[in-house]
């Protein structure tokens, strides 16, 4: 028995299911799944938290929750009375954002959308950085240039290359208000992973309209297949006597644009 | 312990690895306590996380409905567990990720183990066959528990750890006595001398303070990142809909092995897998807040098999079992699997923040790792045994749990395990008869209210066996065992009942002067 049958096999011995449809192969549990949830059953009533109904099918997890009837008592939805939208009104929003990044020593400021130029200007000045491939041409000064070096997927920097350079601007795919949290997923407007990893010090362009007022609603606006990176304020450690330092590995230097 | 039907063997094989006590918790608690050192460390590590927890917490109106939501997601994970990792490794896939699965340690070392030398010589390497002999780790429990540090070393591949404390854990020869902050038993004086030591190329007059220090990690480690062809990390998550693995961490240690290196190996237990990406929403509120005490972590890193261009192009992760699936088939236990290690626990614990974390001898310590340890070995396995009795059972630690694990309950549920296996062997170590004796004598006594009055009876003897401190700090017999750590206050000169009787017993309780309750 290969290890993967054999795990699944003690898995429905622990469980008390039949494992029958599932072992075969990983295509085929779509099929399956009905039966081999069915046993879960017996378990729910002790989880109460499980709501029973589960009419709507999971976003995405369509085709292996389908299975039907049976697996809803189980395995229905979980009910989320939790918060998944805040109210609150974007300048709010903006305000709450500003209040938490500054919180973890990120340097924000508010720039309206023809501030943004001169604002990137003054924080890249006489500096060496990578900009990713698709931010947008207008927001660099033309005597930014000679500093410049662009990075994408298709012809990317050594990190050696990377290692040498003073800093890196990108945008933001979405921000979340509440905690404070930027996040990257790899759009042509904010590049490959390692460019805003690598150089100590990373200015961000946040578009006021990406900024959300909670966690889920930040998760409900991704795609979580791309590569995505969770930005909270500049890398810190606490692990000597839980003093706080800034920056170890990651950028020391955390500098957002947030663009009306 | 678990019946289960098919006829399929009953209990799952145990785990192995770094899961067990070194030696009895009380023998190993008892040495441990004499470090004042460790204790001033971890007293103030301990509240300074605990107060900043509480502070974030009650920021959200929800937290309690977020509680919920964890439990119930992970109820459900466990109960569609092999439907879920079949869906995970099917996306995983997809997207050009390739899975591998793990019966225990063994095997899950050996399979990185191969990875490892399938990924092609690096510069350091002895000759061009012999594959990586570098990797760059991101702080993991999962290969901690599987102690695959030590397996690669002995097989000439030097793992370096990244994160700060567990690089101070390494550098020192060491173990981990937090799963949070690893070297929280580690004073700044403490760490500088080991960095001194031990960091090739540091600075001589490298001081002890925090930043310093921090600033010498990250040039020790950064030709390192920027060379290593291989990284090895855990997973926090698995998300079963889209194959979507995630690592949650704060210096960027983690970004670095996940985003450079050619080739990345992620081990993570079946534990780990959620059904759906909304998922993230709720987990990914509940474990910084319990874990550091902060509304979000600096870092957080998700990937999904691989993405052209952007990061490792040769991803693996495998998946382990390593006595999972023993504590799944202990019905009563297998909501220890809900854990999402943030570490609250251990910073509650009045018993942890006096024993430190290293008296547990396993990976996982303090209260999750004496429900954890024991269930993944099982609790008839010799080596866990007195792990389910080093708690108070004071309940602050189910209090804090985020995905709300009756840890208490699982406790005395392990407990009973032991003794009924205890006594189920014959000839083997049976329980002391002396401990089977106490325990049919109490409850004969106060299941009968004139039994219980004739033993109260006897109380003003154990006044006068306490001395003048009025303490006792030596029973006898089975009582021993008890008093070796502790002091016990005497007994009173009455009984409550003694008392109650005196007093006329029909006046509302309203009308007792106040001082009644503080009998001594
Ligand atoms: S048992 Fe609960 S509180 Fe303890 S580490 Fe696990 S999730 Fe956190």
């Amino acid at each position: 028995m290969s290890a993967r049958d054999d795990i699944l096999a003690r898995i429905h011995a622990a469980l008390g299911t039949a494992p029958a449809e599932v072992t075969p192969s990983a295509a085929e549990v779509t099929s399956g799944g009905a039966e081999v949830t069915s046993g879960g059953a017996e378990v729910t009533p002790g989880g109460g938290e499980v709501t029973s109904g589960g009419a709507e099918v999971t976003p995405g997890g369509g085709e292996v929750t389908s299975g039907g009837a049976e697996v809803t008592p189980g395995s229905g939805e979980v009910t989320r009375p939790y918060r998944t939208t805040s109210g609150l009104a974007q300048d709010e929003l903006v305000a709450l954002l500003v209040d938490r990044l500054e919180d973890y020593k990120a340097s924000v400021e508010i720039v309206g959308r023809d501030g943004l130029v001169e604002a990137i200007r003054v924080r890249l000045d006489g500096k060496t950085f990578v900009a990713p491939a698709g931010l947008p041409s207008e927001w660099l000064h033309s005597s930014l240039a000679e500093h410049a070096v662009t990075d994408s997927r298709e012809a990317p920097l050594g990190v050696d290359r990377l290692d040498a350079l003073d800093a890196v601007v990108t945008s933001s795919a979405v921000s979340v208000a509440e905690t404070g949290t930027i996040i990257l997923d790899g759009s042509p407007d904010q590049g490959r992973r390692a460019i805003s990893l690598v150089p100590d010090h990373h200015v961000c362009v946040v578009p006021v309209e990406t900024i959300v007022g909670l966690v889920p609603e930040g998760f409900a606006r991704l795609d979580i297949t791309r590569p995505l990176t969770l930005i909270s304020g500049p890398s810190a450690t606490s692990d000597i006597e839980l003093e706080r330092v800034e920056g170890v590995h990651g950028p020391r230097i955390l500098d957002v644009l947030i663009v009306r | 312990m678990t019946a289960v039907s098919l006829g399929i063997p009953a209990v799952p094989p145990r785990g192995f690895g770094n899961i067990s006590e070194l030696e009895p918790f009380p023998k190993y608690a008892k040495r441990e306590l004499g470090n004042a050192q460790q204790r001033r460390n971890l007293t103030h590590a301990t509240h300074t996380i605990r107060d900043k927890r509480l502070k974030v917490v009650s920021e959200l109106p929800d937290w309690e409905a977020l509680r919920d939501a964890g439990s119930a997601i992970k109820t459900e994970a466990m109960e569609r567990l092999p439907e879920l990792l079949a869906q995970f490794e099917e996306q995983f896939t997809a997207r050009g990720g390739t899975v591998h699965w793990a019966r225990d340690a063994a095997e899950a070392n050996r399979i990185v183990e191969e990875l490892i030398r399938a990924a092609g010589p690096d510069e350091t390497g002895p000759d061009e066959n012999s594959g990586a002999t570098e990797v760059v780790k991101v702080k993991s429990m999962a290969t901690q528990e599987i102690g695959l540090n030590e397996y690669l070393e002995e097989r000439g591949i030097a793992a370096f750890e990244t994160d700060l404390a567990e690089l101070i854990v390494q550098l020192g020869h060491d173990k981990p006595s937090h799963i949070l902050v690893p070297a929280i038993h580690k004073n700044r004086t403490e760490i500088r001398d080991i960095f001194l030591r031990e960091m090739p190329g540091v600075d001589p007059d490298l001081t002890d303070e925090p930043r310093r220090l921090a600033m010498a990690a990250r040039a020790h480690l950064r030709a390192k990142f920027l060379s290593a062809r291989v990284a090895i990390s855990g997973a926090n998550f698995g998300i079963a809909e889209t194959g979507t693995l995630g690592v949650v961490e704060s210096e960027g240690n983690g970004r670095m092995c996940l985003t450079l290196p050619e080739t990345l190996i992620t081990v993570m237990g079946i534990e780990k897998v959620l059904p759906r990406a909304e998922d993230l929403g709720v987990f990914m509120q509940l474990l910084p807040r319990s874990s550091t005490g902060e509304r979000m972590n600096p870092y957080t890193s998700l990937w999904t098999g691989v993405t052209p261009g952007d990061g490792p192009q040769n991803v693996h992760v495998v998946i382990l079992d390593n006595g999972r699936t023993r504590a799944l088939a202990d019905r009563h236990g297998r909501s220890a699997l809900h854990c999402i290690r943030c570490s609250a626990c251990m910073n509650v614990c009045p018993v942890y923040e006096r024993a430190g974390g290293h008296a547990y001898g396993s990976t996982y310590p303090g209260p999750i790792g004496a429900i954890l340890s024991p269930l993944l070995t099982g609790i008839e396995a010799e080596e866990n045994k007195s792990l389910p009795y080093a708690s108070s059972l004071c309940g602050a630690c189910f209090d804090a749990c985020p995905v709300k694990i009756n840890i208490p309950e699982i406790l005395v549920h392990l407990r009973g395990e032991d003794v009924e296996e205890r006594r189920s062997k014959p000839g083997a170590r049976r329980l002391p008869s002396q401990f089977d004796l106490a325990m049919t004598g109490a409850s004969w006594a106060m299941s009968d209210g004139a039994r219980m009055g004739l033993l109260e009876r006897g109380l003003p003897l154990g006044k006068a066996a306490a001395g003048r401190y009025g303490v006792i700090s030596k029973l006898p017999g089975i009582g021993a065992g008890w008093t070796q750590s502790r002091d016990i206050p005497a007994p009173p000169a009455e009984s409550f009942r003694q008392q109650w009787k005196k007093r006329d017993g029909s006046r509302p309780a309203t009308d007792r002067p106040a001082t009644e309750g503080e009998s001594k």
